[in-house]
């Protein structure tokens, strides 16, 4: 399994891609939506795009809970462990 | 076989869409009056949807009103009398005078004989899903000339202090006459439904839980925009490409598409995952039309053809996707 280094890199150049925000801007303590300005719609984006990559499934109900990078980070993590 | 036989009524070999015909009522409702209501900003609203203004009925304008100025249109574009209709379909959420139908009483609006007449429910896949329909009956022999309508008034079912969905819906009515052909040009449909996210999108409150505690507000629809795009761009990607399969064609012979009119981000999403050409014309009608459910398609390719986008002749694949979830799709030709 990735380990926590891997799966920010990979998630860094996935908000790259959604989104534009550059990939040294996507770190462990930054909000989704209050410091890269990914919305809900974008968010789900990032998600598929994560689940595809990573082989997770994250439902809805647990996305809103994906508050920071880290979070997707340590729930992606767990997910694959 | 012994016993009786019955004599079947031979159809035609095909069918095809003879005319297009658009409504959309005169009051344009901007996103700042929108924002009057919910707290929320003319940037923020076309950032989520790409929808700039969309058009509110009269009060006193009903479904039927905006249905029977779509079909002149469309009956005119087709060079069909109105007493040439055997059947028409009225897809729509939003009569809210629930019995008799809206068909029926646009069939006697139009001046039309005595055709077969009756109400779809299928929310945002209803245009396809009436296609589809109306394509069997003529195959079948159960019809000649079919007048199928989207009509919508959601701004009768829009909460306007629903931050998450009052400035998506507006309100409309798009017509097709389908008649027979000698040439495919409707191709199969793909179609199906999910009720496993019946709550996806939804009236908050039923007919009756209004009539049992009259101290409810009046029903509204509710929607979980995440889940409903996830669904609507990564499943209806496939639907999509499904369909384009079953017409016999690829996605490079394709020159237009025509998604139901949902949020301009489904559209984006859709065209980024099917991996559509540049070449293809892509409808973008919600920008100043909003969401009008049923309506959207047609109101979507009435458009493409008056700005001559399109011409008679070229390959559109028709997607409608929504409420049940149902969704469906089909490539045509444009008429």
């Amino acid at each position: 399994m990735a380990d926590q280094q891997e799966i920010l890199s990979g998630l860094a150049e996935i908000v790259n891609e959604v989104a534009g925000v550059p990939v040294d801007n996507v770190q462990l303590d930054k909000a989704f939506t209050d410091d890269l300005d990914i919305d809900s719609l974008s968010m789900v984006e990032v998600v598929v795009a994560a689940e595809e990559k990573f082989g997770v499934k994250i439902p809805d109900d647990d996305v809103k809970d994906l508050r920071t990078v880290g979070d997707a980070v340590s729930y992606i993590q767990q997910a694959g462990s | 076989m012994t016993g009786p036989r019955l004599s079947p009524r031979p159809g035609a070999s095909h069918a095809r869409i003879l005319g297009v015909g658009a409504y959309r009522p005169a009051r344009v409702v901007t996103n700042d009056e929108i924002c009057e209501y919910i707290d929320s900003s003319d940037e923020w609203i076309r950032e989520r949807s790409g929808i700039i203004t969309r058009h509110f009925a009269a009060e006193d304008e009903t479904v039927v009103d905006m249905a029977a100025a779509a079909s002149e249109k469309a009956l005119a574009s087709a060079g069909v009398r109105a007493d040439e209709i055997d059947t028409v379909i009225v897809s729509t959420v939003t009569h809210l005078s629930q019995t008799p139908s809206a068909s029926a009483e646009l069939a006697f609006r139009l001046g039309t004989k005595t055709p077969a007449a009756f109400d779809i429910g299928a929310a945002c896949a209803g245009f396809s899903y009436g296609l589809a329909v109306a394509q069997d009956l003529i195959r079948g022999g159960s019809a000649k000339h079919v007048l199928l309508v989207g009509v919508e008034k959601l701004s009768d079912l829009t909460d306007p202090t629903d931050r998450g969905i009052a400035f998506i819906f507006g309100d409309g009515a798009g017509a097709m006459v389908i008649g027979p052909s000698d040439i495919p040009a409707i191709g199969p449909v793909v179609w199906g439904s999910d009720g496993a996210q019946a709550d996806a999108i939804m009236q908050d409150v039923s007919w009756l839980a209004l009539r049992d505690d009259p101290t409810h507000k009046f029903p509204s629809l509710r929607m979980s925009g995440p889940q409903v795009f996830r669904w609507a761009v990564y499943e209806m990607s496939k639907a999509a490409k499904d369909a384009i399969d079953a017409a016999g064609m690829t996605a490079d012979e394709l020159d237009v598409f025509i998604p139901h009119q949902a949020n301009m981000r489904i559209t984006d999403a859709m065209i980024k995952q099917m991996g559509l050409s540049d070449r293809v014309v892509v409808a973008r009608d919600i920008a100043d039309t909003g969401n009008t459910s049923a309506a959207s398609i047609p109101l979507a390719m009435g458009r493409l053809l008056e700005e001559g986008q399109i011409q008679s002749g070229d390959t559109a694949l028709l997607i409608g996707f929504g409420a049940g979830l149902v969704y469906s799709a089909q490539v045509v030709v444009v008429p």
